[in-house]
This record gives C-alpha cells, sequence and structure tokens, in this order.
C-alpha cells in the first residue's frame, strides 16, 4: 500500500522514527533566546552587586547608624552630615501627600468606570485615564510649577515657590491612573453573582458597592494602592522641579523640601568624580529607594496572587 | 404594622438618596480626572503654541528665548528611539518567545518572571545610576547616545516582555496542536504560528514601551546627557541631548519665556507620543480585522 | 482484575477468529494517568493497517486522552506519564531513543473542533511537508490533498484567501487535507464530527470511507451511529477500563459484555 505514496514524500520522510535528530540550527536558536531570557536576571544581578559595592564604600566613610538615624543631610559642603532622615521625610511627605489626594479619588473613578458607567462612557474615561498615565513626568513638574503653584500661591500667599505641597498633588494625579485602572481591574473581576445575590436582598447600589464589591475585590485594590505609592517613592522629575532641593525634616508642606530622588538629580547635574564619597551617596540613597520601592513591589504582587487564588 | 412600613420607607429613601449621592460623587471625581488632563492640556498649549513655529524646531538650544529651538534635543530623541528600539525589541521579544513558548515550566522560567515583575517596578533613576556605573563609566562609552540607549533598554525590556508574553498567551492553544500534530518543532511552531498572531499584541506593547521610553528623563540625566548641545549626533558614540532634557532644562530656568520655550518642547513631546500611541491602536485594529 | 480478564477474552476472541489484519499499531497494558490519577487504564487492542478503528464510550471515559497518546500530543500537557507499550512498526513511541517529533510526522491528528492556521487555504496545505523537508511541487500537493478531502472543487478559485473564511464543515476538511499533505501512516480523528452540522457530517463519514484505502484511521467519537456506519473496529472504553473490543458489527450486534449493550443500545451514557 505505502507504494502509492509519492516518492517525493518517501525522501521527506524518515520512516525510521528512532532516528533521534540533533537539530543543531534549533538548538542555536534556543539557545540564544534562553541567553536573551538570562538577561534579565544579570540585571537584575547587576542593579544589586553595583548598588551593594558602591554602598559599601559609603558605609566605611559613614557609620550605618549615621546615614540611617542622622536628621542632617548636609553631603556636599563641610562640615558634612550624612542623616538621610530628610530625605526620607522628604519622600514619605510627598508619597503621604499624594496618596491622600489619589487614594479616594481613584477608588471613586474605578468604583465609577467598574459599577456605574455605561460601555461607552468606559470606552471613553478608561483611555483617558491611560493618557493621564503616559504623560512624561517632566510634563507634570512643568505643570506643577507653572499652574498648580501660582493657583497655590493666590489662595497661600505664604506658600514657597518650591514646596511640598504643589509636588504632592503633581505626583498624585500621576498615581491616580495606576489606582483607577488596576482597581477598575479588581472589582470589575468580582462575580456577578455577587452582585445580584446583594441586589435581591434589597441592597442599594451603594451598599452594594461598599458592603459587597469592595471587600471583594480588597486584595485587588490594596494591591494596586501599593504599586501607586511605590510609584510616587520612585518618582522623580515632578518632585525636582517642583518641591525643590532643600533637605527639611518639618512637617509642612508649604516649605522648600528634597526627596531621595531629587537628591540624585541634584548630584548627577553636577560633574561628580568617580569614587569620592559624593558619588557613593547617589549609589547609597539609590539602595535604600531600591530596597523599599522592592519590598512594596513585592508585597503587592503576594497580595495580587493571593486574589488570583480567589477567583480563578 | 402602619408605623413600622413607614418607618422602612423613610429608611429606604434615606438609602436611596446616600446611594445617589455616592453615584455622582465617583462620576465626578472621574470626570474631575479627565478634567485635569484638559486643563493640563490647555495650559501647555496656551504657552507654547506662539512658540511652535520652523525656527523653533530648526535651531539649536541658546541663551536667548527668541534664538532658542529643539533641533539637537528632536534629533537625539529620534536617534534614541531607533537605537532603543533596535536593543530592547529583538531581547525582549526573544525573552517572552522563550518563556513563553519554549523553556520547560521549571525552575529557572519561574525565576526569570519574578524578577522580571520585580524589575518592572525598579524606579527609573535607579537604572540612570546603573548606567552610569555601567555604560558610562564601567565600560567606558562616555555619556554617548549608546549610554543612553542601553540605559533606556534595560528600563524598558521588563515592559516590553510582559506585553509580548501577554499578547504571546492570547494565540488559541489549538494552534499549537495543530502545528506538533504535523510534525512541527517547538520552535518552529512558535516561529511560523505563534509569533505572527500575536504580532499585532506584540507591536502595541513594544510602541507603548517605547513611548514610554521617551519621556523619560531622569535616566538620561543620571547619565549625563548634556543640556547645551550645539551641534547633531552623527554616531552612537556622540553625545546628545533629548527632548525631555531640554524641556526640564528650560523649566528649571527661572524666566517666564523659558516656561513657554519648554512649552513648546512639550507640545511636539506630546505630538511625538500621541503619534505613536495612534499608530499603535491603527496597526492593532487593522490586523484584528483582517484575522476576523 | 476481573476487566483484565475480560480484554483478556475479547482480544483472543478477535484474534483468533478475525485478526488476520495487519497490526499497525500495538496498544499494550497502556496505562495513562494526569499527575498519578489513572484516566486510561491497563487497555490493549490492536489497529489495523488500513482499516477504521473507532473508540467509544461515555465522556471522560478517557477515549481522547488514549487517542493523544498514540501521537504523544499528551506531551504537551504537563503531569500526563504513559506506562505500558504503544508499539509503531516495532517500536514502543515512548521509549527513549524515540523523536516525538518523527512520531507526530508519521501520525497525524485532526481535532475536535476545526483549527485551521490563520492563513491562506494553500499555506494551510503546504506548510507541514514544507517545514519537514519536502522538495516537489506544492501546487501539485496541495491539489492532491484537498482532492483527497473532497474539498477542492468548493476552495479551487480561493487557494489564497484566509482559511478562516470557510465554513465550519470546510475548515474541518481543509485539516483533514492538512493531515493528509504530510501522507501519515495513521490519522487520528479526535471527535472530528462533534462541532459540525449533520450535513458536513456526512460529507466527513463519505471521505472516511474513501481514505481508508490509503490510510489507517483511529477516530474517537461518542456518536454511536457514526462508530457503527463508519468503522471495522471498535473499543469501547468506560471510565479508563477496555470493557470490549471486537469487530465493529459484532459489538453493536451481538456484544459479549453486558454493559457495551446497555451502552450501544442506549440504556446508559
Amino acid at each position: 500500500m505505502s507504494s502509492s505514496k509519492s516518492v517525493d514524500m518517501q525522501q521527506m520522510r524518515d520512516i525510521d522514527i528512532t532516528k533521534k535528530k540533533v537539530r543543531w540550527g534549533e538548538w542555536m536558536i534556543e539557545s540564544s533566546l534562553a541567553l536573551c531570557a538570562t538577561i534579565s536576571v544579570v540585571t537584575t544581578a547587576v542593579i544589586i552587586f553595583i548598588l551593594a559595592k558602591e554602598s559599601m564604600g559609603f558605609f566605611q566613610v559613614v557609620v550605618p547608624a549615621d546615614f540611617f538615624f542622622g536628621t542632617s543631610w548636609v553631603p556636599l559642603l563641610e562640615p558634612s552630615s550624612y542623616g538621610v532622615l530628610p530625605l526620607l521625610w522628604g519622600t514619605l511627605l510627598i508619597t503621604f501627600g499624594a496618596a491622600l489626594f489619589a487614594i479616594p479619588t481613584g477608588l471613586a473613578s474605578a468604583i465609577y468606570l467598574s459599577e456605574y458607567a455605561s460601555p461607552r462612557t468606559r470606552s471613553i474615561v478608561k483611555p483617558v485615564l491611560e493618557v493621564l498615565a503616559g504623560i512624561p513626568t517632566v510634563v507634570y513638574g512643568y505643570f506643577a510649577l507653572t499652574f498648580v503653584t501660582p493657583l497655590l500661591r493666590m489662595l497661600m500667599p505664604e506658600l514657597q515657590v518650591f514646596n511640598a505641597l504643589s509636588g504632592a498633588i503633581v505626583v498624585g494625579i500621576m498615581i491616580l491612573p495606576t489606582i483607577a485602572t488596576l482597581s477598575d481591574n479588581a472589582l470589575r473581576a468580582v462575580p456577578d453573582s455577587l452582585r445580584q445575590g446583594a441586589y435581591a436582598l434589597g441592597a442599594t447600589s451603594y451598599e452594594v458597592t461598599t458592603r459587597v464589591v469592595v471587600p471583594a475585590g480588597l486584595s485587588g485594590v490594596m494591591a494596586s494602592f501599593l504599586l501607586a505609592i511605590s510609584r510616587a517613592i520612585g518618582e522623580t522629575m515632578a518632585v525636582t522641579l517642583a518641591a525643590g532641593a532643600t533637605p527639611n525634616l518639618s512637617f509642612t508642606f508649604l516649605e522648600s523640601i528634597q526627596t531621595m530622588t531629587a537628591y540624585i538629580v541634584q548630584v548627577s547635574m553636577g560633574d561628580t568624580p568617580a569614587g569620592g564619597i559624593a558619588y557613593q551617596t547617589l549609589f547609597a540613597v539609590a539602595a535604600f529607594l531600591f530596597v523599599i520601592t522592592l519590598i512594596l513591589n513585592i508585597v503587592s504582587q503576594w497580595i495580587l496572587s493571593k486574589f488570583r487564588e480567589e477567583y480563578e | 404594622m402602619n408605623s413600622d412600613l413607614k418607618l422602612a420607607n423613610d429608611n429606604i429613601a434615606a438609602r436611596h438618596r446616600k446611594a445617589r449621592i455616592f453615584r455622582m460623587f465617583c462620576a465626578g471625581v472621574t470626570w474631575m480626572g479627565a478634567g485635569l488632563l484638559a486643563i493640563l492640556l490647555i495650559q501647555v498649549t496656551v504657552d507654547g503654541i506662539k512658540w511652535l513655529d520652523y525656527q523653533f524646531l530648526t535651531s539649536f538650544p541658546s541663551r536667548f528665548p527668541y534664538k532658542a529651538g529643539i533641533k539637537s534635543a528632536l534629533v537625539g530623541t529620534l536617534w534614541l528611539i531607533v537605537m532603543i528600539a533596535m536593543v530592547s525589541i529583538p531581547i525582549g521579544v526573544a525573552t517572552a518567545l522563550y518563556l513563553e513558548e519554549l523553556s520547560r515550566k521549571g525552575r529557572f522560567a519561574k525565576l526569570i518572571e519574578i524578577n522580571i515583575s520585580n524589575l518592572a517596578g525598579v524606579p527609573s533613576i535607579v537604572y540612570g545610576i546603573i548606567g552610569l556605573a555601567i555604560f558610562v563609566r564601567g565600560l567606558g562609552l562616555e555619556r554617548s547616545l549608546l549610554s543612553g540607549a542601553l540605559t533606556m533598554s534595560l528600563l524598558i525590556l521588563p515592559v516590553i516582555i510582559i506585553a509580548s508574553r501577554e499578547a504571546i498567551k492570547t494565540v488559541p492553544m489549538s494552534i499549537r496542536q495543530a502545528a506538533y500534530a504535523l510534525g512541527a518543532t517547538r520552535w518552529q511552531t512558535a516561529w511560523a504560528h505563534v509569533l505572527p498572531a500575536s504580532f499585532p499584541g506584540i507591536l502595541t506593547g513594544v510602541i507603548l514601551a517605547l513611548s514610554r521610553a521617551i519621556g523619560e528623563t531622569a535616566p538620561l540625566i543620571m547619565i549625563g546627557a548634556l543640556t547645551y548641545v550645539a551641534f547633531l549626533p552623527e554616531g552612537p558614540m556622540d553625545s546628545f541631548t533629548a527632548l525631555p532634557i531640554q524641556i526640564f532644562n528650560w523649566v528649571s530656568r527661572p524666566q517666564q519665556e523659558f516656561h513657554e520655550l519648554a512649552a513648546g518642547g512639550i507640545i511636539v513631546l506630546l505630538i511625538v507620543l500621541l503619534t505613536m500611541n495612534a499608530t499603535a491602536i491603527f496597526i492593532r485594529q487593522k490586523t484584528e480585522k483582517k484575522l476576523q | 482484575m476481573m476487566t483484565n480478564q475480560n480484554c483478556a477474552q475479547n482480544l483472543e476472541l478477535v484474534s483468533g477468529q478475525l485478526f488476520t489484519d495487519e497490526v499497525i499499531l500495538d496498544i499494550d497494558d497502556v496505562t495513562i494517568s494526569y499527575s498519578g490519577n489513572p484516566a486510561v487504564k491497563s487497555v490493549s487492542f490492536p489497529i489495523a493497517k488500513n482499516k477504521i478503528t473507532s473508540i467509544i464510550g461515555p465522556s471522560g471515559c478517557g477515549k481522547s486522552t488514549l487517542l493523544r497518546s498514540i501521537n504523544r500530543m499528551n506531551d504537551f500537557v504537563e503531569g500526563v506519564t504513559v506506562q505500558g507499550q504503544l508499539s509503531y512498526c516495532g517500536h514502543d513511541v515512548y521509549s527513549s531513543e524515540i523523536d516525538p517529533v518523527e512520531v507526530r510526522r508519521n501520525i497525524g491528528m485532526v481535532f475536535q473542533k476545526p483549527n485551521p492556521f490563520p492563513k491562506t487555504i494553500y499555506k494551510n496545505i503546504s506548510w507541514g511537508p514544507v517545514i519537514n523537508g519536502y522538495k516537489g511541487s506544492t501546487d501539485e500537493l496541495v491539489e492532491k490533498s484537498l482532492r483527497q478531502a473532497a474539498l477542492w472543487e468548493e476552495v479551487k478559485d480561493r487557494l489564497h484567501e484566509s482559511a478562516l473564511s470557510l465554513s465550519g464543515g470546510q475548515q474541518q476538511r481543509l485539516c483533514i487535507a492538512r493531515a493528509l499533505a504530510m501522507e501519515p501512516d495513521i490519522l487520528l480523528m479526535d471527535e472530528p464530527c462533534s462541532a459540525l452540522d449533520p450535513i458536513s457530517t456526512s460529507h466527513i463519514e463519505d471521505l472516511l470511507f474513501e481514505l481508508k484505502a490509503r490510510y489507517t484511521i483511529v477516530i474517537v467519537t461518542h456518536n454511536m451511529q457514526q462508530a457503527a456506519r463508519i468503522s471495522d473496529y471498535t473499543a469501547f472504553l468506560e471510565m479508563g477500563d477496555l470493557i470490549e473490543f471486537g469487530v465493529t458489527d459484532q459489538l453493536f450486534t451481538r456484544p459479549s459484555q453486558r454493559r457495551t449493550e446497555e451502552y450501544v443500545t442506549g440504556r446508559f451514557g
């Protein structure tokens, strides 16, 4: 019977299925793709290695306790002092202010998008929020300096030109879309049967949303908060432009402050020679920043992975 | 009985009022977000539109606002886009393809996966510092376009990988099975069927990632992209400036004219970004139609 | 224990009375497990060359799992283990020196739902042979395969249109043509008509009759009339056990097992 098969085919096929071919071409391709995949691991290793190495150099000169608990940050002038608390405080102040603005508004937008908006409204509003998320941060810096600050100074004449308030507001606007879109995803993942069950008991839309839907999607919502906060902590250009360059430990939104990121920009704008203590402060501060954001990201991913288990 | 019922009715009216107010609050806040975007765009346009002319696009930066332009910044940004694309797209798509199609789903794949999602959350300025330490100083590439492009590629690689993997995941399993059943190897299947089928999704993700890269400022400042560049780069080893750097430079000056110049630069930057996003959406819709 | 004895009896009966056909694939004591849970238990029966063998049974009985293990498609499902022997041309397809890709080149498959590549009709047919080193005329090959699948007349003027523009029944015949283009020794079909309307189904059944002159066909179906109409041999599986294997006419008219009788007469399943 097999004689009826075409000659071409017989040549093409290896009738002996035991002849395990080594496909060298494919082996090469697979290996080079695997090599590409390892680049990401190498990147992480390099980031950690470099931050650790240069920070080590820094901590040979500065006692870690002085860095972590010192209340004065004067790295570039004599007598120098390397207490990171004022920078950390500046970052926290901006993050706190931004979260205060963005968490309620972001969550309310998410609720509107997932619970109330018609598909048509949704299809307009969601892209708008995405555009808001895609605007470069330097544009937000410009917006803070030329619009938000002058506006605030009309209301509050005692406000300094560079101030934490304006920085916090624009960072808040920046992270709002992150919270809104990610929370929207989380709320939409809540099964409709839960909503219908609550409505069937005579609950109003407010009660269904606040007592059933949001609690059910809470882990996803929390993860979006953490991711947004981590973004706010790492945010650089807007706070550099709007909030100034004055390490400041007082609880005030009206004065100029300096965040960790803004300090890094400030130093790198000058031509710092490699190896000096000023150069090493960059890495110590960056390492601190890296650890904080990494922890936040890991926690939010952990929350999200638990969330996935619940509904899948 | 009657009074009980009446009480219940009052209660219901109050609850409905509460629900209505809550709904209006949520809607109001959402439209406020859209409103903020509108204010931002209007503010930029009002400030910058009068500076947008041929001379602005074709002049080098200058101490005198009336002579200043974005020629070197625009050209630098175009160089960067092309170089970042050349580095990050092949590596990113290859990684995604490897993780989704070729790797055995073992510990190694899991490690890379966790690693990538964490890399995506690292602040951009940290990438800048790493770029400074490795490319500028370690490899001695100086403050060149190449240093900038490599730094930015590291920054957007996780974004490209994640977007590509999502696109690859949407390719139906039945297509892979059809290919395997014909005696295709994993690579033949991935190359001939999975990649083409996921191409629109990958392209969209890539364009969005690139548009993120060209708006990034902090890493470029870190690696020391010059802010006063009165020449055009001619090769990857030349020093350069880019649009966001030029904008940052102008915004941080105290004079009103420079702020307006910055607004002009922002308009150009936003036009570039919107063009890229629109292209991504256009390509996606076109290919989707073709497939149906 | 009981089932094993039953199987042995049936096989003896078959081989003693009727099995003069050449065996192309011998399923011998095959157990297939998902993460340790057996879905197919110690199943043994032969596949006759150039005949149609159908595997029937209630859903979840393991018939698709068994079919997919023949050309090692289960390799892509995590946690599947196969014990026992699947001898094809004298080789166990699961032995370590076998290249699964080579197995699939020789044993083609048609799936439950039509799954054409989102490419042109022409490329759907030509891709398999081309990647496997076919050097002849692809035009001829495409025409021949489409004719064998009784699709040529319907699509000859639109070969370069997307395969997704075809109707469901046409798509399934295209998938058959695609598998035939490889000129496989065995063609495995996993409920190929379950997603199709009755007219398309009868087209495909007619086609299978013509194909068996040149190909060995193993078809999984939940449709007993179909199995009775088209197949030469039938295996009945239930809960992973082979209840009965025999010549189709005999299995449907004079089943030796009570449970087979109950199933084929529609009393359960």
